[in-house]
């Protein structure tokens, strides 16, 4: 289905769209569900952070409207992620937490 | 009423007399005014630290002799510092300059009548005002916090002190540091007027830019930490407190995650303020634009990447120590260019030691002197010694009040008559600077001595070995305050009985200094439109 | 914009539209600013989280068994079907279909209703169990087990208290739409006194047979003003009307995906 334009810039994504992007996430439940079941040690843990961001850039950016924004909102969620991960793996440096 | 150059009452009536919807007090805390909201965190501010300040009176006075002197409850003595800390960074020095003046300057300085969400912007000075009570209410309500500002687990998480009411107040100022925050960034990307590109912005612009996505990007982990100890107080959730398998090194991550940034909070719009001030008063334009606009964005980047060099000798372990250790060797260098910049700028410039640019030499000299020692800590082997000394002390003294603070009232200095419409006594303020920059060194220089020493910070009782220094220390805050004492005094008697300030006292050139003094609401009679560099002075002198 | 008005006199007089700034662009970037905080704050429960499993990554193991799979499960559909509702009202408004972007909205909003009662018979279910923070039973488990509780009570709470926070926010915003007129243009008639002076204001038709008419302009007339508020309509439709929905979804979505990372991270690490 087209992609319509509202009235001064508000992109219009279609119903049709939304479904489509609802289908896939819950098809990615599934999968992430039934993944888990399976023991893939370490692997477990990557495999479902990497299906939870698959969903989540969905959700962002078609649900979100975040694929159609200008450039600069993407460029502002790419330093928000940086930051999060910096947090993280800066901490993750000290090898004497939480023992 | 304002005058322009020619001696011509403006247009419109300033943003001071302008008749709003409501009168009185409620015209102030009901208006959603930028300039207005500027000028109320201000006087907030000036009053919180002046509060700050009486409560490190008496801290120094306790200070003069081992064992009890004017306090006899070594408890109270903890209260004392841990409410002086909290009200000088939270209340004074992390909203600092941002709050203050850059309500007030922002939208003027890109040409914008006032911010993005001017009903937010008054929001935000709404939750300062009660979170500064909520949390001063803590020291009415049950026991002192007597954690220190820092809230360390286990001891807050035991202290009977009222400790959770402390955090609350906490967690709510940390609300309306976020919504600033966000306003500015959006005001700076879609409220520049015609011909203002980034490139053209004043640098004052870039350093509260800067600042503000620290705020929104810090902050937040601030107000999860303190609600998990909160939660820990009240429903025992475990996270933190080892007792129930928590670990409290963690706790300390996640504060300084926030309180490291919280420093560059402080000290950024203050190098932001320096910037505007050093080529008016050298009548140069700054050298090294790109290089000040860059160093902004660069020292908010590094700084979140330093945190756990207050945490050396928390029992962290060696690889970390090393790589935060290197870490923070490397953002000593945007700061070191911003001041190489500066006094570049000096070079060749026609300077007139006028108050503001007193000030701000004076911050070049102290926030240097901060600087190093900063890095002196940063180094693995001395922080071990100088860790929990009065050097800490004094090092943090020196970049938050030598620097934040000399900024603030060197910014003071400068922007009052665009404020007030209104000149203050030149050399009564010379005097106040003279006094304050003695005090100053002679209080916290001695400090740093002490430190070196083994004098340890949050101690009630000393060793009588350190006593001499701690009397010349007390002296030399008695000579600080009274210069902070003259300067608002002299500031206040101003906006009484001030001489009329013209447009442009000072001859600067950034867009806040084409409208009147006071700027009417809408901050320009019709909106500008810029051309040429953001500092071109020109050859002749034209005031 | 400038309209004229005339008199019967023939005497004119200028409408001036009130200009209302409107920054579409700037209010969603606003609201994304926002939404970052939102992240960083659940950010750092994250680093605890990732810190914890780590060290006690088998303790985090048995736990997670506890939860119940099926009900988180059901719980993750629930709430991705609550954003599929959210953004299919924002086309809706796009649209001009008010109507049904107010069902969506409610719809989302019952949604996310039944997010918390599952939620509340997750934590009974818990509780009774004597899995609580600070209880007894939950003292005695492997200090792994322990701290992946108090993570657990932690975060989904507070993922629970947004849920409760964005309900809120959509039902306010639904009673809005289904109220307030689409737009309202403002007209101020300037000048109006002279010209206008001794004239009554009227509507006429076609045939100039006034609909309506008012009282004599006269020197107790402060200004006159002309609001016309425009029926909603697929023509009319502006973004000014919907953003305000927009960015209450974005919030929403926002709490959908927080819960997209803390299902995997409580539920699917058996």
């Amino acid at each position: 289905m087209e992609h319509g334009h509202g009235e001064n810039g508000g992109h219009v994504v279609s119903y049709g769209t939304f479904v489509g992007v609802w289908l896939a996430l819950l098809m990615l439940t599934a999968l992430t569900v039934a993944v888990s079941g399976v023991d893939l040690k370490r692997l477990s843990v990557l495999t479902a952070l990497a299906v939870a961001c698959i969903k989540t850039s969905l959700v962002l950016g078609i649900f979100m409207h975040l694929k159609y924004e200008d450039r600069i909102f993407k460029v502002m969620f790419l330093v928000v992620v940086v930051t999060l991960a910096i947090f993280i793996g800066l901490t993750f440096t000290d090898t004497t937490l939480a023992r | 009423m304002a005058v322009d150059v020619a001696g011509r009452p403006h247009a419109l009536p300033d943003y001071l007399n302008h008749r709003a919807a409501y009168s009185g007090i409620l015209s102030w805390v009901l208006s959603t005014d930028h300039k207005r909201i500027g000028v109320m965190y201000l006087v907030s501010q000036l009053a919180f630290f002046l509060v700050g300040v009486g409560l490190g009176f008496v801290m120094r006075l306790e200070m003069l002799t081992p064992g009890p002197t004017v306090i006899s409850n070594p408890a109270v003595y903890n209260a004392i510092f841990t409410v002086h800390g909290v009200i000088m960074i939270f209340l004074f020095v992390i909203p600092g300059l941002i709050a203050s003046f850059g309500n007030f300057f922002l939208p003027i300085m890109i040409g914008a009548k006032d911010v993005a969400f001017p009903f937010l912007n008054l929001l935000s000075w709404w939750l300062f005002i009660i979170g500064a009570f909520v949390a001063i209410a803590s020291l009415f309500t049950g026991g002192l916090p007597d954690t220190g500002w820092t809230f360390y687990v286990p001891y807050s998480i035991q202290t009977n002190t009222n400790t959770t009411l402390a955090l609350f107040g906490v967690f709510i100022l940390g609300f309306s540091s976020i919504l600033t925050g966000l306003n500015f960034v959006t005001t700076v990307h879609q409220m520049r007027a015609p011909g203002m590109r980034w490139g053209r912005m004043p640098l004052f612009v870039w350093a509260i830019y800067a600042t503000s996505w620290i705020q929104i990007l810090a902050t937040p982990i601030l107000g999860i930490t303190l609600l998990l100890v909160m939660l820990e107080r009240m429903l025992g959730i475990g996270v933190f407190d080892p007792a129930r398998g928590g670990d409290p090194v963690l706790y300390q991550h996640l504060f300084w995650i926030y309180s490291h940034p919280a420093v560059y909070i402080m000290i950024l719009p203050g190098m932001g303020a320096i910037s505007e001030i050093i080529p008016t008063f050298a009548r140069r334009t700054i050298f090294g634009y790109k290089f000040i606009a860059g160093s902004s964005l660069a020292i908010a980047l590094f700084g979140s990447l330093v945190w756990a060099h207050h945490m050396f000798t928390a029992g962290i372990g060696e690889r970390a120590a090393v790589i935060f250790s290197l870490l923070t060797f490397l953002v000593a260098v945007p700061s070191a260019i911003k001041v190489f910049n500066w006094v570049s700028t000096l070079y060749r410039g026609s300077i007139e030691l006028r108050p503001p640019m007193l000030f701000a030499l004076a911050f070049i000299f102290l926030f240097s002197i901060g600087g190093f020692t900063g890095l002196m800590q940063g180094a693995l082997a001395l922080d071990i010694h100088l860790h929990d000394t009065y050097f800490v002390v004094a090092h943090f003294h020196y970049v938050m009040f030598g620097g934040t603070g000399f900024a603030l009232f060197g910014a003071l200095h400068y922007w009052f008559p665009k404020m007030f419409g209104r000149m203050y006594n030149e050399k009564v303020a010379t005097i106040a600077w003279a006094l304050m920059f003695v005090g100053f060194n002679v209080l916290y220089f001695t400090m740093l001595l002490m430190g070196w020493l083994g004098m340890p910070r949050r101690y009630y009782d000393y060793l009588p070995q350190y006593q001499s220094w701690h009397v010349v220390a007390t002296v030399g805050s008695w000579i600080l305050i009274a210069g902070v004492l003259l300067m608002l005094g002299n500031l206040l008697v101003a906006l009484k009985r001030g001489e009329k300030a013209p447009d442009n006292p000072w001859g600067g050139v950034t867009p806040e200094w084409s409208t009147s003094s006071p700027p009417p609401v809408e901050n320009f009679e019709k909106t500008p439109t810029f051309t040429g560099g953001p500092y071109d002075f020109p050859t002749e002198v034209a005031r | 914009m400038n309209h004229t008005a005339t008199t019967g006199g023939g005497a004119q007089a200028a409408l001036r539209e009130v200009e209302h700034h409107f920054d579409y662009t700037g209010r969603k970037l606003g609201m994304w600013l926002f939404l970052f905080t939102e992240l960083l704050l659940f950010g750092g429960l994250f680093v605890a989280y990732a810190i914890y499993r780590h060290v006690n990554f088998a303790d985090f193991h048995t736990a997670a068994k506890d939860l119940d799979l099926v009900l988180g499960t059901v719980n993750t559909v629930i709430l991705l079907t609550s954003s599929l509702t959210m953004a299919l009202s924002i086309t809706a408004m796009q649209k001009g279909n008010r109507r049904l972007a107010v069902w969506l909205v409610a719809l989302t909003v019952l949604c996310g209703l039944a997010f918390l009662v599952i939620k509340y018979f997750e934590w009974t279910a818990k509780i009774s169990h004597g899995i609580y923070p600070a209880s007894p039973e939950l003292m005695k488990l492997p200090q792994g087990e322990v701290r992946f509780f108090g993570l657990y009570y932690a975060m989904t709470g507070l993922h629970g208290l947004h849920v409760i926070i964005g309900m809120v926010l959509l039902t306010v915003m639904a009673v809005v739409i289904a109220r307030k007129p689409f737009r309202v243009h403002s007209f101020r008639v300037e000048d109006a006194e002279e010209p206008l002076a001794g004239a009554r204001p009227a509507i006429v038709d076609a045939g100039g047979r006034p609909l309506w008419k008012g009282g004599v302009i006269d020197e107790n007339v402060e200004h006159l003003s002309v609001v016309v508020r425009l029926k909603p309509g697929p023509e009319t439709i502006h973004p000014s009307d919907y953003v305000s929905l927009e960015n209450a979804g974005l919030y929403w979505h926002l709490v959908d995906i927080i819960w997209i990372f803390l299902f995997p991270l409580f539920y699917l690490i058996t």
